[in-house]
């Protein structure tokens, strides 16, 4: 596989930027303000309770949902110039797994970034493809129906589809959501391979127990950003009593007070 | 009959003509419609048929008469504003997409009755032929109608086979396809204007109110047929076709008839057949798969109760009878018979003629009663110890999971609960590798053979013949 490198600059701009980002379903927040630095070729986890925002930061910092204000930036580039060099993983229940396409199908799916409009993916198309199952195990079920899988070989093709991809950046939705042991040992060697290769991994995550040894960062989330850092000095009991801290605090009572008042805030995007 | 070879002989170049609008219709709507169900959007496609009916007559108002191309124009226009209304409700009311839909369909097409009556009270304007537009008229086609709407479907056709690559993806996965920056906006108003443009090729042919039809039908047909999309769209396109053939057909047979409802019927019917006659998805093929597994269970049950007979009296060398078996299985005596014969077929158990005549297990049909019991009580083990369920509530969970455990499952099994020897009603758990203990004499004798040990004075054994002799004995019983 080729290696995206990222687009050198003067000054070396950080994978992801994300300021201000803030969102509104249905006038009710889930996020506010959020405004991070994405560390170069380090794998961040984002934890936080249910409900906290995590998958819907990284959709509105990708652009997949409507943000009420914030931006992202890529390598210090606009997100619209630089989508080839950030590889989405979607929760598994994000799609149809009945649809009637095979495996490859889906994992081609990861070169359509590098193909023009109406453009057919070429052999060597499909030959990266067939790499990318291979590196996560599943080259056997190339021509197997999507349907026919179990939920983490479901994820392993979606991972494969984003290696397929070849990006820098790496976001993914819960991908340890419902799968087997063997899946999950799978996914985490091959996001520490990424890291090795110098390519930015983050990993929406509900496991705090594998967190310290799995993830060189990590983001604690809990409708605001409670705190960012490097695992040894941010996970720590406080911050995690922040973030997951049983009783209402004062700002998801204002939360739950807008939803109730249909309280409009101003939407610009 | 003679009509029969007269329109398939093709002589008349008119019915030439007719037949290639209405195959081409088919294919399109066939293969568009794949895209229109798997994106759970066949609701849209009808309230669009409907509503370009106002643009119908409007078009004949304009023109004062009927014309081609300005009905295409009126179509389209209607057709594009129905989708863009029903968008606009769903979006900025909190009425939700079905009853936007039917309020879209019904409040248009009403307004186009209305049209209809308005254009037939005046005698102004050459209303010949918009009745058709109702029900579809495939014979009232003429050579510019056939230009111009053979043309449009060809042209939906090109632009599917061109941009498949790009709708195959916004149709599974579209958060994927924003995340790479697609343009998925303009695929779905690509996909929009597909079908606005199919509904409107398919107005003189099929008619408004039987159009969605032929988009839905034979792309529900296709979808028993194949799991791969790009052979689903050419089932599709195929069913589609046959129904214009047949449409067709119908309408120079009898041309007081509307084509539409023939083309419907004769997809329903493909339908139909798919529904009932695919294999793997089809209703018989499913029925069959259920007698299978319902069966196998049943032939499973018996070895497990010979089985526990042999453990409740520790004699593997008394025969079960027949009736005994009837008794503590609770299973109709034919169905018992049905079952026996295809055990006794594989050898899993053996007949003996004697005093009473019954069945005594094979070595490897203990072996897999065995095993039915081990897999049995290691899940309730398994339920009881891991997931904490009380040891009275899991035994009907395990009457059915028995016959689900592979040996892989199996094996896991053993592995988690590192082997355990009873199960939480203390019963023993039986191993394989314990089989040779605990008065199973019957196991120590080589696969397939039927001799066992027996007391000649309690129970005079003697190995029944053949199955022929097997069954008429057991008639008598």
């Amino acid at each position: 596989m080729t290696n995206v490198n990222p687009p050198h600059t003067g000054k070396q701009n950080p994978p992801i930027e994300v300021h201000d980002l803030t969102v509104a379903y249905e006038q009710k927040p889930v996020l506010w303000d959020i405004d991070f630095e994405l560390p170069e070729s380090k794998m961040t986890a984002i934890v936080g309770p249910n409900g906290a925002g995590k998958s819907t930061l990284i959709k509105a910092a990708m652009g997949l949902i409507p943000s009420s204000a914030g931006y992202t930036l890529i390598y210090g580039k606009p997100l619209d110039k630089q989508r080839r060099n950030v590889a989405y993983v979607p929760q598994r229940e994000s799609v149809d797994w009945n649809f009637p396409i095979s495996v490859m199908d889906v994992v081609l799916m990861g070169r359509y970034p590098h193909l023009r409009l109406f453009q057919r993916p070429s052999r060597k198309d499909r030959e990266i493809a067939t790499e990318s199952l291979k590196q996560v195990g599943m080259e056997e079920y190339a021509k197997r129906q999507i349907s026919q899988l179990s939920g983490g070989q479901q994820q392993r093709v979606f991972l494969a589809r984003a290696l397929a991809q070849d990006a820098a950046i790496y976001l993914l939705d819960e991908p340890f959501a419902g799968v087997d042991a063997a899946t999950e040992t799978v996914i985490f060697n091959k996001l520490q391979e990424l890291r090795t290769l110098n390519k930015t991994v983050v990993v929406v995550h509900h496991d705090l127990q594998s967190v310290p040894d799995n993830f060189d960062w990590v983001m604690l989330l809990n409708l605001r950003m409670v705190a960012f850092g490097p695992v040894d000095t941010t996970f720590t009991d406080e911050n995690l009593q922040k973030t997951y801290g049983g009783r209402l605090n004062i700002l998801s009572q204002m939360v739950e007070r807008s939803r109730q008042q249909r309280f409009i805030r101003e939407t610009e995007s | 009959m003679d009509l029969f070879f007269e329109f398939f002989s093709l002589q008349d170049p008119n019915i030439r003509y007719v037949l290639a609008g209405t195959i081409l219709l088919g294919i399109s709507a066939g293969a568009l419609g794949c895209f229109a169900i798997l994106r759970r959007r066949a609701l849209v496609g009808d309230a669009v048929a409907h509503a370009i009916l106002p643009g119908v007559c409007l078009a004949f108002i304009v023109a004062g008469g009927k014309d081609p191309f300005m009905l295409i124009i009126g179509a389209f226009i209607f057709g594009l504003l129905s989708m863009v209304t029903m968008d606009f409700i769903t979006r900025n009311s909190r009425i939700a997409p079905d009853a936007a839909i039917g309020m879209v369909l019904s409040v248009f097409f009403g307004l186009g009755v209305v049209l209809l009556t308005f254009i037939q009270s005046t005698g102004y304007i050459d209303q010949s032929g918009l009745d058709d537009f109702l029900f579809g008229q495939a014979a009232a086609m003429v050579g510019t109608d056939v230009r111009v709407f053979g043309g449009l479907s060809l042209l939906i056709l090109v632009l599917l086979i061109m941009a498949y690559k790009e709708l195959k993806l916004v149709s599974f996965d579209i958060p994927f396809a924003r995340s790479i920056g697609y343009p998925v906006k303009r695929m779905e108003f690509l996909l929009a204007l597909l079908m606005v443009m199919t509904i409107t090729a398919g107005i003189q042919a099929v008619g408004v109110v039987l159009m969605a039809a032929m988009l839905i039908i034979p792309a529900a047909a296709a979808r028993y047929w194949t799991d791969s999309l790009r052979v689903m769209l050419v089932i599709a396109a195929g069913v589609g076709a046959f129904s214009g053939i047949t449409g067709s057909f119908m309408s120079f047979t009898a041309p007081a008839m509307p084509t539409g409802p023939w083309m419907v019927v004769s997809a329903a019917l493909m339908f139909l057949i798919s529904f009932l006659l695919a294999p793997g998805r089809g209703e018989i093929a499913r029925h069959v798969q259920r007698k299978k597994l319902s069966f196998k269970i049943a032939c499973e049950n018996i070895l497990k109760t010979i089985y526990s007979l042999e453990e409740a009296d520790g004699r593997t060398d008394r025969v079960r009878t027949c009736g005994e078996l009837a008794k503590k299985r609770h299973i109709p005596e034919r169905k018992l018979q049905k079952v026996l014969t295809s055990l006794l077929k594989k050898g899993l158990i053996a007949w003996y003629r004697g005093n009473p005549d019954g069945y005594v297990l094979t070595v490897t049909g203990r072996d897999e009663a065995q095993r039915l019991v081990r897999v049995h009580r290691l899940w309730e083990q398994y339920l009881n110890q891991q997931l904490h369920i009380a040891e009275d509530h899991v035994h009907e969970d395990a009457e059915s999971m028995e016959h689900l455990i592979t040996s892989d499952i199996e094996d896991q099994l053993r592995r988690s609960l590192g082997s355990p020897a009873l199960d939480p009603h203390k019963s023993k758990i039986p191993y394989k590798d314990d089989g040779g203990k605990g008065g199973r004499p019957g196991s120590k004798l080589p696969d397939g053979d039927n001799r066992i040990n027996n007391d000649p004075e309690e129970y005079p054994l003697k190995p029944g013949k053949s199955d022929k002799d097997h069954k008429k004995r057991e008639g008598r019983s």
